[in-house]
């Protein structure tokens, strides 16, 4: 499947859905909401062209079902919305963590809560895609600060909620959605595509949820395959039965946080741009990128030892890489559209070493970086 | 040849069951069974065990799916059908049989319900119709007749009901039938229209949940209240040879509404090819 390599001018948006579509998703439900609209408006143009499943749902729980259900027949399948939107699909994206069912959702992030500002920008869902479904679960998400990363980071988010059986969040913002820039997309087949492991380990459906000592991902089989075996959101044993066993129900926990835990590395990646000599970092993640990036240039080109931390998997938060970089800090600034979100986990990770400070505004309108230059000056002291 | 049947499909070794002694979960289960069970051996429909996928939300009604020995997908509250529709336009070539309680489909579920039958998703909806939340433990649903009584109407309940079927029938749904765990036979025949129906097809069937419905209600335990059914529910042929007069108060076990329409998944097949036809001819 080889790609002609020529520019094209493209929205965030519209490289959601062909990116996804190069991953091979190949069924989409979703409900319209605004600045997410043109994926599902994209989708619906694009899907049948290459013999996918669009439908337009009547809300968005519905939506969250359709996809998994489809998942579970075996269709890689996404959904995308915003803000309210995101909150009604909360109750299902748990289910998809517990009966381990891979998909991607998009979050266009608008201004909230509630119905908010609908088409400004803001970063005001990232603690909501960790912790937004009720329970302790593990979640995988990431974040794209351009268009031509919204392309390929959209089928790493595929090839991971593959691998690891997980609904993966795929984090955007209405400054991502919305920009149009001029892209050469790679071809796609260099952007390998994992599969799930397609049988089950022993070949039998009372052992479905099995997996081998040390490992950490079931099996799937998608229904119609010849190996009838039961999916259910209440805690289960091996057999995907429901039990009230609390050793089973432990053991079943343990494995579900160790699956995302225990790979940190590898679903974990991140941009470090001149901070190898930097006695300042300004962390990030992203839209909001855009604005650090150019405060960046124009810091160093005064003179001043600045870079850029900008986690481009959210979640799990990259602390190993953050850690690393603490011995040669004097000062971290974090920038986001919101009231300090990342800002916690930084703190949480950082835990007094370092002087942390936020630079944020939920006004509807973005950051300039001359705001984000007078923060730095004034830190600089 | 009840213990086959159960060795055949049901996963024995999730058994015995959660249910109470004398609900009617279980009948509708075994109805269910049956009716797949003699589609399979039917030589003109030759039904593939392998291709069945059972979906349910939750609630008592919904452990069924569990129970039995197919593909199957235990939910979350009120979605069942709105997964079953990702299921069967994913792989239109399963056969989805959604079991769902009064609450599940009516209350929580209502909107998943009156869409997916104005599409006429090829889905075939069975509802384990209790009158009752009872998993929760006796709270009033849709379906609870105004006046009865609930934990959460202790003074007797205000709302009007819904007659699912109607409520299906009004949404577009292209087969809606009423059965009862008291008419075994009449209510496999019903589901197995639904199944082989093209379309969207609900089979309301009229259970019993002595626990709380019965006993909140007086109406006395399992035994009491599957004679009410057999009094008051009447098969279609006797139904339609009665009078007027005879019929006031009776409700009909049987197909109550089937029509055509072009099925959900098709005409999107349809779509895709025309699709691809303008592309290749461009
Ligand atoms: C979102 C959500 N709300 C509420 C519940 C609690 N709940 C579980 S089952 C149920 C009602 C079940 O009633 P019905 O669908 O009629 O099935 P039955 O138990 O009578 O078979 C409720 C309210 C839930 N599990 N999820
Ligand atoms: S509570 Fe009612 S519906 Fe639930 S198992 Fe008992 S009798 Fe059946």
């Amino acid at each position: 499947m080889s790609m002609a390599k020529k520019a094209v001018l493209m929205q965030g948006n519209e490289a959601c859905v062909e990116g996804a579509i190069a991953a091979g998703m190949r069924f989409y439900a979703g409900y319209p909401i605004t600045p997410s609209t043109e994926i599902a408006e994209q989708c619906a143009l694009r899907l049948p062209q290459v013999g996918g499943k669009f439908i337009q749902m009547e809300d968005e729980l519905a939506s969250m079902a359709a996809v998994l259900g489809a998942s579970a027949a075996g269709i890689k399948a996404m959904t995308a919305t915003s803000g309210p939107g995101f909150s009604l699909k909360q109750e299902n994206i748990g289910y998809g963590c517990m009966a381990e069912i891979p998909c991607v959702i998009v979050d266009v992030q608008r201004s909230g809560p509630s119905t908010g500002l609908p088409t400004s920008p803001s970063q005001g869902d990232y603690m909501q895609a960790r912790w937004g479904t009720h329970g302790d679960h593990p979640v995988i998400a990431l974040s794209p600060s351009s268009v031509l990363e919204t392309y390929t980071l959209v089928i790493r988010a595929f090839n991971l909620s593959e691998k690891y059986r997980t609904p993966v969040i795929f984090l955007m913002d209405e400054i991502v959605g919305h920009m149009r820039e001029g892209v050469t997309l790679p071809d796609p087949s260099d952007l390998i595509v994992n599969k799930r492991k397609a049988s089950f380990h022993d070949g039998a459906y009372k052992r479905c949820y099995y997996v081998p000592e040390g490992q950490y991902v079931p099996a799937m089989k998608p229904f119609g395959a010849g190996e009838r075996y039961n999916i259910t959101g209440l805690a289960h044993d091996i057999s995907g039965f429901p039990t009230n066993n609390n050793d089973q129900a432990g053991a079943l926990y343990t494995r579900l946080m160790e699956k995302i835990d225990r790979n940190v590395d590898d679903i974990v990646r991140v941009q470090e741009t001149m901070l190898d000599d930097a006695d300042t970092a300004i962390v990030c993640f992203g839209g909001t990128a855009r604005a650090v990036m150019s405060a960046v240039e124009e810091a160093r080109a005064q003179g001043m030892k600045v870079g850029m931390f900008r986690p481009i998997t959210v979640w799990p938060f990259p602390e190993g890489h953050l850690r690393a970089r603490l011995p040669g800090l004097k000062r971290i600034l974090v920038v986001e559209h919101n009231y300090g979100q990342m800002f916690l986990e930084v703190q949480r990770v950082v835990a007094g070493q370092t002087p942390v400070e936020f630079l944020g505004r939920l006004d509807g309108t973005v950051i300039p970086p001359a705001d984000i230059l007078e923060k730095l000056r004034r830190m600089e002291g | 040849m009840p213990s086959e049947l159960i060795h055949e499909f049901m996963r024995i070794d999730h058994l015995p069951h959660i249910w109470c002694p004398g609900c009617g979960n279980g009948v509708i289960m075994r109805d269910v069974a049956v009716a797949i069970q003699e589609l399979m051996d039917d030589p003109e429909v030759k039904l593939n065990r392998e291709k069945v996928v059972i979906v349910s939300g939750i609630g008592c009604s919904s452990r069924a799916a569990g129970y039995m020995d197919f593909n199957s997908i235990h939910t979350t509250h009120g979605r069942a059908i709105a997964f079953a529709t990702g299921i069967k336009f994913a792989k239109p070539e399963l056969e989805v049989i959604v079991l769902t309680g009064d609450g599940d489909c009516s209350a929580i579920g209502g909107n998943h319900l009156i869409h997916a039958a104005r599409r006429n998703m090829g889905l075939t909806v069975v509802t384990f119709n209790n009158d009752i939340y009872g998993m929760t433990g006796g709270q009033y649903s849709p379906t609870t007749p105004a006046g009865d009584k609930a934990t959460t109407a202790p003074y007797g309940s205000l709302d009007r009901p819904f007659d699912i079927a109607q409520l299906a029938a009004g949404a577009g749904a292209t087969f809606t039938a009423r059965g009862s765990v008291y008419h075994v036979r009449e209510t496999i025949d019903l589901i197995k229209q639904g199944i082989r129906h093209k379309g969207f097809s609900l089979i309301d069937v009229y259970s019993v949940c002595p626990t709380y419905y019965g006993r909140k209600n007086h109406k006395g335990g399992p035994v009491e209240m599957l004679r009410w059914q057999k009094e008051n529910m009447v098969p279609t042929a006797r139904y339609y040879a009665m009078s007027e007069e005879q019929k006031a108060g009776k409700l009909l076990v049987g197909t109550l509404t089937h029509s055509e329409y072009p099925e959900y998944t098709d005409e999107y097949d349809k779509l895709v090819k025309r699709v691809q036809a303008e592309m290749a001819g461009r």
